[in-house]
């Protein structure tokens, strides 16, 4: 089943440069879809897309639909607030919010206007242990975010996600910075959590890509040059310029 | 050879006229405070502070004076510390780099600008005669509040500027709107800059003259003042009176008024750098 | 582009955008109501027994402005001279010549010098400043323009010297050792690379201080003797004048409202506004500029 499907869609910004050249393709359900290419080819901006996080940005033009369960989320009518809680985002370099670690989990939840106690709790036990990290801070739930490893950080901005039960989860690079074990850790967790939600994931290397990815989309200047199912993409590519980017010729 | 003894010579003679003006120029700076606490300081007594003037001012205390320009500081902050901010917030958060944002900026660059006495005119034309409030501390607020109001709209915009920008992505990407990102987290963390901004805007006010001269400053009270319709002593005006227009006044005095003014103005600067370094200190950014 | 906001959300964010625009408001309500009290005395006097006569005199109706805006002119042309000097030495020396610890003591202080109410240098003039001036100069009385001027290079400093060092500090540290490298030594690359680079921030230093001499009322009004009579020449600086910003702060007290004095007052109130605002408006069009160069050299 389709969860996300992208139409023709097109992303310019102010600057002139554009982003993305009329982009079309379907992100299945219960399955981590992977966006590669080297850097400036779009993944990233359609990422941002997804969560119309690109309204914060100066965007010049912006066509096409992207249906969330069937529904256009690029409507201006779109509620927007609401889809951002059920598309999460984790970044590339893990962003703490200035406030203890509980504090960070029950934020967007505190937004909402959920203040019962019981819930807020449920909800941090439950996305700690869905991003692997329960075990390792659950004694010290107010101490600040800050003072966590750059691999727990990160894996706390993944349980900031989850604490809002989204159904998809978008991640853009989101182990840049670690170290192995750590990004080992993440990894796993997506693997996981795929059983439940739909992911898609903006890898900072071909090598984590092919471990990782269901499906993969090869992006290359705004173009959507290959999209496979499964890990073929990466042995027995069908263009060359994908060839030619997995064989590490370029990029 | 010669040609580098020339030219060593040169910079010794230039770094040496350098220091000497840059020394003559902070060394009467201490000198100055030196001066006021060695004249001022065997005026102050507890009677000096608790008591009203008498005789003239030439006897007595000046407790009018401090109440009175502790009453116009806080009449200042309580205009000018939400309508400052509010303005910071606006254009740090909400307004987009176009033609009517460069016409905010240019107005308080103006605002700035203004010389302290012509502030006392439009005091005095538009809240003590138009509006009729009188001479009163309403009246002095007013007009001291406008006047601070480009010194806390600049330092708190720049303190909410320096929050990073990740903290506002992030708080949106979790379904925040952003008012809702201003309150959790930028303006708590903006918080100790918009503080220091609003001390130092404050204390500016506080020693001010001119913008009360018209506007609610008098020259002698009998009780302190009771409601924000009633004119006030000030320190400031209180020292320029005791210094020119009453004969034969104790130096002592005069001095010890010039004293407490500077400490009041000095303690605020104090307050507002140590809040400034210790939320340094404890910034999780 | 954010759908649904709360009504409570929707009336702050409302109020906030008033705020912001609130600092254009004040600035045309301060103008208009300058000009509300300060255009009728152009009809009630003539321009040019205004502008072109120079006895002062409200009681018998002179109100010739020249005599104030000569003491004003040399009391400012005063303070620039010592101002300038002193104030663009003090800030090359903290931001070139003085180690690390000396400009940590050096920069509060002036800082503090900037921060003392223009009423406490008033009152020292009167008391230390201009007895010293009549022993040491051998004058009537201290209370010149002299005085005034020293008061207010005292008051323009401080803003001189933080603008200045800033520009001065900004400054890429690349400049000085290209100069370096090439030989010179360190009195040369100041004169002759960092202080042509902050150039325009220097420039903008100087017209803010003096922006700020020029609108400076309780100091000039306490030690200039307040006799408006008309400043002709350097010599003038050892005697007394009276400066626009002293006349307002003096007589205004004195004067009926809505009488013809009244409306001068004001206009006097006008052109200090006036002048501010070029003087202002001067000084951060070319901070802008400088801006934007140093952008597009940097980058």
């Amino acid at each position: 089943m389709n969860k996300i499907v992208v139409e023709n869609l097109t992303l310019q910004y102010s600057d002139g440069a554009e982003s993305l050249r009329n982009i079309s393709m379907d992100i299945r359900e219960q399955a981590i879809t992977v966006l590669f290419g080297p850097a400036g080819g779009g993944k990233s901006s359609l990422l941002r897309c997804i969560n119309r996080l690109n309204d914060l940005t100066s965007v010049r033009a912006l066509r096409g639909r992207i249906l969330l369960d069937g529904e256009n989320i690029l409507d201006p009518k779109t509620d927007v607030i609401a889809l951002r809680r059920k598309v999460g985002m984790v970044f590339a370099r893990p962003v703490t919010l200035p406030l203890s670690i509980r504090g960070n989990l029950i934020y967007g939840l505190q937004v909402m206007g959920e203040k019962r106690k019981s819930k807020l709790d449920e909800a941090v036990e439950r996305s700690l242990k869905q991003a692997a990290l329960w075990d390792e801070v659950n004694d010290r739930l107010d101490d600040p975010a800050i003072a966590l490893s750059g691999g727990q950080q990160q894996r706390l901005c993944l349980a900031r996600s989850l604490a809002l039960e989204p159904e998809v989860i978008l991640l853009d690079e989101p182990t840049s910075g670690l170290d192995p074990i750590s990004t080992g850790k993440v990894e796993a967790s997506l693997q996981e959590l795929k059983k439940n939600y739909t992911i898609v994931l903006v890898p900072h290397s071909v090598q984590q890509a092919a471990r990782t990815a269901d499906f993969a989309a090869f992006f290359l200047q705004g173009e959507l040059v290959e999209y496979s199912e499964g890990k073929e993409i990466f042995t027995t590519p069908k263009e060359k310029r994908t060839e030619d980017y997995v064989t590490g010729r370029f990029g | 050879m010669k040609l580098t003894l020339n030219r060593n010579l040169t910079q010794r003679l230039g770094f040496g006229l350098i220091t000497t003006m840059a020394l003559l120029t902070v060394l009467p700076i201490i000198g100055v405070v030196i001066y006021i606490l060695a004249q001022g300081g065997p005026a102050i007594s507890w009677e000096f502070l608790s008591a009203f003037p008498h005789d003239g001012m030439r006897q007595g205390g000046i407790l009018p004076a401090i109440v009175g320009t502790f009453y116009l500081t806080l009449g200042t902050a309580a205009f000018s510390v939400p309508l400052g901010v509010a303005a910071a917030i606006y254009l740090s958060e909400y307004a987009a780099e176009n033609m009517a944002t460069r016409l905010i900026r240019l107005a308080i660059i103006n605002l700035a600008g203004i010389p302290s006495v012509v502030y006392g005119l439009f005091g005095l034309g538009l809240f003590v005669l138009f509006l009729k409030f009188g001479t009163s501390i309403l009246s002095a607020s007013l007009t001291l509040s406008i006047m601070t109001l480009p010194v806390i709209i600049s330092t708190s915009e720049e303190a909410l500027r320096a929050v990073p920008e990740s903290f506002r992505t992030v708080s949106i990407s979790l379904g925040a709107t952003r008012w809702q990102t201003i309150r959790r987290i930028i303006l708590r963390e903006a918080l100790p800059g918009i503080i220091t901004g609003v001390i130092l805007g404050l204390e500016r006010a506080a020693g001010e003259t001119a913008p009360i001269l018209f506007t609610g400053a008098a020259f002698f009270l009998p009780r302190l003042p009771g409601s924000p319709l009633d004119a006030t002593m000030a320190l400031p005006y209180h020292l320029f009176v005791i210094s020119t227009q009453v004969p034969e006044m104790p130096f002592q005095i005069q001095y010890g008024t010039a004293l407490v003014l500077i400490a009041f103005v000095l303690g605020m600067n104090l307050i507002a750098t140590v809040v400034r370094s210790r939320a340094r200190a404890k910034r999780q950014w | 582009m954010e759908k649904e906001l709360t009504w409570h959300e929707f009336l702050i964010t409302r109020l906030i955008k008033a705020s912001g625009y609130s600092a254009i408001l004040f600035v045309a309500l301060i103008f208009y109501f300058l000009l509300r009290e300060g255009l009728p005395a152009l009809a009630e006097v003539k321009l040019g027994d205004l502008f072109a006569a120079v006895r002062w005199y409200p009681i018998e109706n002179y109100f010739g402005l020249l005599p104030l805006i000569s003491g004003s002119l040399i009391v400012t042309v005063g303070a620039a001279l010592i101002a300038v000097p002193f104030g663009i030495a003090t800030a090359v020396f903290i931001a070139e010549i003085s180690p690390r610890w000396a400009r940590d003591i050096l920069k509060p202080l002036v800082e503090l010098l900037g921060g003392l109410p223009s009423v406490v240098l008033g009152f020292l003039g009167i008391l230390v400043l201009s007895p010293y001036l009549r022993i040491l100069l051998n004058i009537p009385t201290g209370l010149t323009a002299l005085a005034g001027s020293i008061l207010l290079g005292g008051i323009a400093i401080p803003t001189i010297v933080s603008v200045a060092e800033d520009a001065l500090d900004s400054v890429p540290r690349s400049y000085r050792e290209g100069a370096w490298a090439l030989g010179a030594t360190r009195w040369q690359t100041i004169w002759r690379v960092t202080l042509p680079a902050a150039r325009s921030g220097v420039l903008t230093a100087i017209m803010l201080g003096l922006g700020r001499a020029i609108g400076e009322t309780m100091a000039v009004m306490m030690v200039t003797g307040n006799a408006p009579v008309m400043a002709t020449g350097l010599g003038a600086l050892f005697s007394p004048v009276r400066t626009m910003t002293a006349t307002i702060a003096a007589e205004m007290g004195e004067v009926s409202n809505g009488s013809v004095h009244y409306h001068v007052l004001f206009l006097i109130g006008i052109t200090l506004f006036l002048i501010s605002l070029i003087v202002n408006v001067t000084a951060s069009a070319v901070v802008f500029q400088q801006k934007k160069r140093s952008e597009r050299v940097l980058s």
